[in-house]
């Protein structure tokens, strides 16, 4: 019976292999181009088989697909699950190492200025083991600590593969902007950072107050919601030349570094954003404390400082944690744009490989910024399951 | 004197919900505030600790205006428990109770000290709950912290609005025994909210009744029920069972006489109060009953006549 079989099989696992398998076969794995600035022509996963392919790799892959077949048709094992998880970590390597000894024979036999860029199927590739592997982690149904790390485990594989993908267009853009990346993430941390954090303070405050007094609920609300709606770019500009002429009146302000671009209109603006969601989870936070604990507090002699740090803002704590995650998980995102003020940051990686048309080295800004969300996202997860269970 | 209200008033909205009020409460004092909704019980209750600022008059506690005080000093030296517990969710037990303590900084040693002590008070074992959340507790358990929570700091007074209006009859019977010991053990002057007349009856030491922001009624519990100052007194505390009432605040002990002839074939505890004598009467149609003590040795016996004419 078809219901039987929805309920029985992995569809969402069928899906990620059809096409995985589509892309291996009709999108180009790797392309080949003479070099930098030519686009080059495409190599398929099978030209480049037939060069790197073993017996070994063969045997693997087809253990590999029938591991899937089995994996679609009997999900609920625990074991097939675990299975899975270390084959994809595996495949998720393999991918790369055969895509940097493609890219080292192509570079022995022709011209050193041969570029072997990282072609379509191999992100979609890559992308599906990915996936899979996340699906079949959600499948063992983890505490989120174990989940994390499991998470984390999966990329082990590929971390120390990485060299052997040396000679692959990606690892030579990054080998030359090797000392600009330390600094960018430390600057892109930097921006997040002084971003969120008077953000977090005043955002808290703010959401105390309006507790108290509503009228301030009404007036800043909307002030914050037609904030969120200013695309990034035009706030940025907006505050450019407010703040040029700032500098420009008060010159003790100007050499402490706030001038129209640079870190300052990015952090204004970056803070501006962040502000709504803290704001708004704050005040759900302390909307939902209950009435009695807080009139007990007071009753025994709390003052109003005292009821906020031991009992409004714990009880607060986990609706509070969701909005700081939406907001640093935003701002290292828009973090990204504020580089076009020159506040630098990764964004500036992202954004010279996007002017000078090399999409590699775009990717490599991207990478750390998706890292770096992923991991705010991830440590709020943890520390908000940390809290509920704790309560 | 640990209160005095002298003139005190309070309008809410231009209505007075208090109109006038004296009254004076001495040390050691359970006095029960009384009286139907909208009676301004709990109103008087809350200008004690400035909950509820009063209007005109004065409050004095311990011989000084409470207007004189730190606010925050002030409600810390008055234990404070109300109907919905107002329990810290995130705080264990121990953490509850330590509350005021803390505020008042306590050394760790002290508090845990005063904590293990009030939960035994409480009859809570402390090794089964001092480490347990609110949430793990029945509602009887919650209230108990509650009120130990309320003496944690060995306040000087302890302000209790209708603490156990949410409870079941036999938790609530409990936590009034509990409390009527810990009054009689500890001395502390008790102001007590209920609109409950059975609780009043039994808890109280002396009953304020009120009516629409005025005293219609102040005394001991038998002065109320024997004579009402008026209509109002009668009726609300139920004028068709004022001897019943009585009758159960009174205890047989001092009306045992020396058997005559037979000794009757029933028993009864020296501690029973008129009306549980009189019900055992008559579910068992006799009218006298033998006074046992509690090693079973027979005192002697009641009548009902004497009881009743009494």
């Amino acid at each position: 019976m078809p219901v039987s079989l929805v309920q029985r099989c992995n569809l969402v696992l069928a899906l990620y292999v059809a096409l995985a398998i589509g892309a291996a076969c009709g999108l180009p794995f790797l392309r080949l181009a003479p070099n930098r600035l030519l686009s080059g022509e495409p190599v398929y996963l099978s030209d480049v088989l037939q060069q790197q392919g073993s017996p070994l790799m063969f045997a693997l892959m087809l253990a590999i697909f029938a591991l899937l077949c089995f994996a679609v048709c009997q999900p609920r094992r625990r074991i097939t699950q675990a299975l899975l998880i270390l084959a994809m970590a595996a495949s998720l390597a393999g991918v790369w190492r055969l895509a940097g000894h493609f890219a080292g024979s192509a570079i022995q036999a022709g011209n050193p200025f041969t570029r072997i860029t990282l072609g379509a199927g191999f992100w979609t590739l890559g992308a599906m083991a990915w996936l899979m592997a996340l699906d079949a982690i959600d499948r063992l149904q983890l505490t989120s600590l174990r989940r994390l790390i499991l998470q984390s485990a999966l990329l082990l594989p590929l971390w120390l593969s990485l060299n052997e993908g040396q000679h692959l267009s990606i690892a030579q853009e990054y080998a030359n902007q090797r000392d600009v990346f330390g600094p960018a993430i430390l600057r892109h941390l930097q921006i997040v950072l002084l971003a969120v954090v008077p953000a977090l303070l005043i955002g808290l405050l703010l959401a105390w107050r309006m507790t108290r007094t509503r009228d301030l609920q009404q007036a800043f609300f909307p002030v914050l919601n037609v904030i969120q709606t200013i695309p990034s770019i035009a706030l940025f500009g907006l505050l450019m030349a407010p703040l040029a002429w700032i500098a420009i009146q008060l010159p003790a302000v100007g050499r402490a570094g706030i001038s129209g671009v640079g870190v300052a209109p990015a952090v204004i603006a970056l803070f501006m954003y962040a502000l709504l969601p803290i704001v708004r989870s704050a005040l759900a936070g302390l909307e939902q404390v209950p009435a009695e604990a807080v009139n007990a507090a007071r009753a025994m002699g709390m003052s109003a400082g005292q009821m906020l740090w031991q009992v409004e803002l714990p009880l607060a704590l986990p609706v509070l944690l969701i909005g700081l995650r939406t907001a640093l998980v935003q701002t290292t995102g828009l973090a990204a744009v504020s580089a076009l003020v020159g506040a630098g940051g990764l964004g500036q990686i992202m954004f010279d490989g996007l002017f000078s048309a090399a999409n590699e080295l775009v990717i490599l800004g991207v990478i750390p910024i998706v890292l770096l969300a992923m991991m705010a996202d991830t440590f709020f997860k943890v520390l908000s399951s940390l809290i509920k269970t704790r309560a | 004197m640990m209160i005095r209200f002298q003139h005190t008033r309070k309008h809410y909205d231009g209505a007075a919900a208090i109109t006038d009020l004296n009254l004076d409460i001495q040390q050691g004092e359970l006095v029960v505030l009384l009286g139907p909704s909208g009676s301004g019980k709990s109103t008087v209750l809350k200008m004690v600790n400035r909950m509820v600022s009063h209007d005109a008059g004065h409050i004095f506690f311990k011989g000084k205006d409470i207007n004189s005080f730190n606010v925050q000093d002030l409600r810390r030296r008055m234990g404070y428990a109300i109907q919905s517990v107002g329990l810290f969710p995130h705080r264990t037990v121990t953490h509850n109770i330590a509350t005021v303590p803390k505020l008042l900084g306590w050394n760790a040693q002290r508090v845990q000290a005063r904590v293990n002590e009030l939960l035994t008070l409480l009859a809570m074992d402390p090794e089964q709950y001092a480490s347990r959340y609110p949430h793990q507790l029945s509602g009887g358990q919650q209230q108990r912290v509650g009120v130990a929570r309320a003496l944690a700091a060995d306040p000087d007074v302890l302000l209790m609005d209708e603490p156990f209006g949410a409870l079941d009859p036999v938790t609530r019977a409990a936590l009034q025994i509990a409390l009527k010991n810990i009054h009689r053990a500890t001395g502390k002057t008790i102001l007590f909210v209920t609109h409950d007349i059975d609780e009043a009856l039994l808890l109280a030491t002396r009953i304020v009744l009120l009516n629409h922001g005025h005293i219609a009624q102040a005394g001991t519990p038998l002065e109320l029920l024997q004579q009402p100052a008026n209509d109002f007194v009668a009726d609300f505390l139920g004028r068709a069972d004022l001897g019943l009432k009585q009758l159960s605040l009174r205890s047989i002990a001092s009306h045992i006489k020396a058997i005559e002839g037979t000794e009757p074939k029933h028993t009864i505890a020296h501690t029973t109060t008129f009306r549980e004598a009189i019900s055992h009467m008559a579910t068992l149609h006799v009218s006298t009953l033998s006074v046992v003590n509690e090693s079973g040795t027979v005192l002697g016996q009641v009548q009902a006549a004497d009881l009743l004419e009494n």
